[in-house]
């Protein structure tokens, strides 16, 4: 009878070395866009729900009228883009942990990445692009638009 | 005439009956498993309350069943050789007693997680030591060789004093669970090891080693679990090692 093979351990992939720094970067990127997420995501929750009518208060008006404001336009665009790294980041490692197989590896990694540029992408749009005061076929004000629109147009 | 067991003497040592469940394997098989499968076997004996794992363990090996696999060397703590995975935790087996572990119910006892099992408790430690090799754990210094010793101050000393009493048990290393899902990670043992030489006001290899552990497989693989310091057997503060280095790395000051 012959003894059974031990599995081999895998070896280390080095490619950390091609860029220096790297996962140091990555690892500095996490710690502060963390602290930064917790102060943007919590600040965002308690003034759409705890203050005015709560969570009632919120329909199209109320994002128009927030989107109204630099501030909250600039607010909004960073939790979108620190959300979408920090996340795509976090996954990257987990990637890097369990998909053993150098081209699923290199397939799931460009997945992500397709994933997080999409949905920046076009978060961004609907931020900057946004139209408070849209108009229906004929013209009219759609009903549910904020009151300013009556002044606008 | 002969002296008869009376009464319990004083200051006798409490006896209870104990379960061990060990998970075995042999890789030539046995009449009841196959080549390289894994399995349970439970043994029941008696026990003192002085006992450790350990000497369960030989009690099983001398008396039972000769055929059961486990590394010891001192038995008493220092070598570091009977790393296990008792009731779900890594412990030296020579540093736990049975009282300790709730003996009414059986005791598990796994080979360490992460590296190669070789038989029954015996793991393939070479993974693991390749790591350690490779952050260079020896003193590098240039110039001459002094005449006398090299002298440091009691403070400086101080600065790597918990990370000089590891005994290379891989406790830490076997139970961090980066380490698990990709056997890449050098572990905390290899971080340890290289804290122990980073910090020490002597060695004038601390970039070198730095540099190593700046790699994609370096400290940046930790999560900060705190698995490490929690199994270590010497209580060091591992994750806090880690940190240092990180620390270092992200500052560029020693």
């Amino acid at each position: 009878m012959t003894a059974p093979e031990l599995s081999t351990p895998r070896e280390r992939i080095r490619s950390g070395r091609m860029r220096r720094n790297a996962e140091r970067w990555s690892w500095l990127f996490m710690r502060f866009s963390g602290a930064l997420l917790l102060v943007l995501i919590f600040t965002h929750l308690f003034v759409n729900l705890m203050t005015g009518d709560g969570v009632q208060q919120i329909d199209f008006a109320f994002v128009a009228g927030k989107w109204a404001s630099p501030l909250w336009k600039v607010w909004d665009l960073l939790m979108l883009v620190l959300a979408m790294i920090h996340g795509g980041n976090g996954m990257r490692l987990l990637i890097n942990d369990y998909a053993h197989r150098p081209r699923v590896r290199t397939f799931l990694l460009w997945l992500l990445g397709i994933a997080v540029v999409v949905v920046i992408v076009l978060g961004s749009l609907v931020i900057f692009t946004f139209d408070p005061c849209p108009l229906d076929a004929s013209g009219d004000l759609l009903s549910g638009v904020p009151d300013f629109c009556k002044d606008v147009r | 005439m002969t002296a008869t067991a009376e009464a319990p003497a004083a200051g006798e040592v409490a006896s209870f009956e104990v379960t061990l469940r060990i998970r075995r394997m042999n890789p030539e098989g046995t009449s009841e498993h196959g080549a390289g499968e894994e399995y349970w076997e439970e043994h029941t004996i008696q026990a003192h309350a002085t006992d450790r794992v350990l000497d369960a363990l030989h009690k099983i090996k001398w008396d039972i069943d000769g055929s059961l696999a486990f590394r010891r060397s001192c038995a008493h703590g220092v070598c570091g050789s009977d790393a296990m995975r008792i009731n779900a935790r890594n412990r030296l087996a020579c540093k736990t007693l049975l009282k300790d572990l709730n003996p009414a119910k059986p005791i598990m006892v796994e080979p360490i997680k992460g590296l190669p099992v070789e038989k029954d408790l015996i793991v393939d430690m070479e993974p693991f030591f390749a790591s350690y090799r490779e952050i260079m754990p020896f003193l590098m210094t240039s110039g001459p060789t002094p005449e006398r010793e090299r002298l440091q101050t009691p403070e400086e000393r101080q600065r790597f004093d918990d990370t000089t009493k590891c005994i290379l048990c891989a406790a830490c290393t076997t139970s961090c669970p980066v380490f698990w899902t990709d056997g890449q990670y050098f572990g905390p043992q290899a971080i340890v090891g290289a804290h122990r030489f980073i910090f020490d006001s002597r060695d004038e290899g601390q970039w070198d080693r730095l540099e190593i552990l700046n790699d994609k497989a370096g400290v940046w693989k930790c999560r900060t679990a705190f698995n490490c310091t929690e199994a270590c057997p010497r209580g060091i503060e591992v994750t806090k090692a880690i940190s240092e280095v990180k620390k270092v790395l992200n500052t560029g000051e020693i």
